[in-house]
């Protein structure tokens, strides 16, 4: 109980004094997961809705291949990641292992299957109201894509923000393409899981305070931005 | 006078679901202009016949023809639902959005939109989200969201079913008027008397087939088939 109060003060602290590491490794944080929230939405937002109103040969089993890959072991893409990003893989010559980018990609892998699935259940329900009012107004298919994303923004945006917490709690990929080098690649999750190896139990609760309030600011500004409740139910 | 022009052939229709036929085998002439109304008990196919038309159902056989050009058909159509589907958009939105799909500059957009909200009197609900609206408030959005675009045929699918007097009569003046511009109407209704005040022509339904059809006031006054005199009558047609 003891490191827990020692964490809270430790994270106090940190904050208090703006420690110029802890803002290092706060900005990395939200730069790899916001980078990577943006483009797997990117892919993720337009592939749901597509299987939402699309009919094709093999489409459960696309949406359940979709689904299975919602639980890909973080560590298993890590893995996959560095082996196409080493120098001996097929983008080694890109130079992307032990950065940000590489962690970004792993980070992609990971929550677009995520973001893609919840999308897919929030469309299908939408898309089940306005199926034959779209058809009957001779709409495109990018045109339904549109308006059903349009429409159905706040859906999505829980769709996003589960993306985000992934990303930002995420520490097992990142770890391996990234290698936590200290003011290149580390990031608050694997700072915590340094600090904990070195059994600097204070810091790490400190740091993993900080991640929490990081994760709460993030989701609480997506609301004030988007008046979530402020416009009520549609 | 109404026009008598031919606008859409029917060969041999058939729609079936789980194995059923629910409409068919039809073989039908559909003239323009006024009003056509589509009559029939619960069951008869009045709603399948008109999402044939439009388009919006699959035909299990057969083919739909018309005598303005394929590509065109749909432009000039415009659908009203039963259940009124309201995107989750303002009223405003509502109404500009047939009008974006057709990419018309915005200031069309606004006088348009500005119109059929004095028109169907939420011009001071322009900002309201359209699922919050009343029933009848919600059917009349519907209804001037299909005629914005302006369309040659309007089909309607029981449009007042669920609503009062004071929105009814509201809705046949404004189809009234569209009418009178020149749209042609095919319309399903359950109400005899809504049929009455608005029919050129009727076409009644029963079972899937179309089991009398011709001038309304030949209909009214002297129905042939069985079932459309039991119909009349408020008799229970099984």
């Amino acid at each position: 109980m003891s490191e827990i109060w020692a964490g809270m003060a430790e994270a106090f602290l940190l904050i208090w004094s703006l420690d110029a590491d802890l803002i290092d490794i706060t900005l990395r944080s939200l730069q790899v997961s916001l980078s990577a929230l943006v483009i797997a939405s990117a892919l993720a937002l337009p592939l749901g809705t597509w299987l939402a109103i699309r009919r094709f040969r093999h489409r459960r089993l696309v949406i359940a291949t979709m689904n299975a890959l919602m639980g890909l072991p973080p560590v298993v893409v890590g893995l996959i990641v560095y082996l196409l990003l080493s120098r001996t893989g097929p983008f080694g010559v890109l130079g992307l292992l032990f950065t940000p980018a590489a962690m970004i990609i792993a980070q992609v892998i990971i929550i677009t299957p995520l973001i893609a699935s919840i999308t897919h259940q929030a469309m299908r329900e939408l898309w089940s109201d306005y199926h034959d009012l779209l058809i009957s107004l001779n709409t495109t298919h990018g045109q339904r894509i549109a308006t059903l994303i349009w429409d159905g923004r706040r859906a999505l945006m829980t769709a996003a923000l589960a993306g985000f917490g992934r990303a930002i709690g995420e520490v097992g990929a990142i770890m391996i393409v990234g290698g936590n080098i200290d003011h290149v690649t580390r990031v608050l999750t694997t700072a915590i899981a340094l600090e904990t190896g070195k059994g600097d139990f204070a810091l790490a609760l400190g740091l993993g305070f900080v991640l929490i309030a990081l994760s709460l600011c993030v989701n609480l500004a997506i609301h004030t931005l988007s008046r979530t409740e402020r416009e009520g139910r549609w | 006078m109404v026009s008598q022009d031919l606008y859409a052939q029917l060969h041999g229709v058939v729609v079936k679901r789980r194995g059923k036929a629910v409409l068919g085998p039809l073989d039908l002439d559909l003239l323009g202009g006024g009003f056509t109304i589509v009559l029939g008990p619960n069951g008869a196919g009045k709603t399948t016949l008109l999402k044939v038309l439009h388009g919006v159902d699959r035909l299990t056989s057969g083919s739909v023809s018309w005598t303005v050009p394929a590509k065109t058909v749909r432009q000039g159509q415009a659908y009203v639902f039963q259940r009124p589907i309201m995107l989750r958009r303002s009223v405003r939105a509502n109404l500009a959005y047939p009008l974006q799909l057709l990419g018309l500059p915005k200031a069309e957009i606004s006088a348009r939109v500005a119109h059929w909200a004095a028109r169907i009197g939420l011009s001071a609900e322009l900002d309201v989200p359209a699922p919050r609206l009343s029933g009848g408030e919600q059917q009349k959005l519907a209804l001037a969201r299909a005629l914005i675009r302006g369309p040659d045929t309007v089909f309607l699918d029981e449009p007042c079913s669920n609503l009062d007097g004071r929105s009814t009569r509201e809705i046949e003046d404004i189809l009234c008027d569209a009418s009178a511009a020149g749209a042609r109407i095919i319309m399903s209704t359950h109400d005899l008397g809504q049929a009455r005040r608005l029919a050129d022509r009727v076409l009644f339904l029963n079972k899937g087939l179309v089991e009398e059809r011709g001038p309304a006031d030949r209909f009214f006054a002297a129905p042939k088939s069985p079932g459309a005199i039991a119909f009349l009558n408020g008799d229970i047609i099984e």
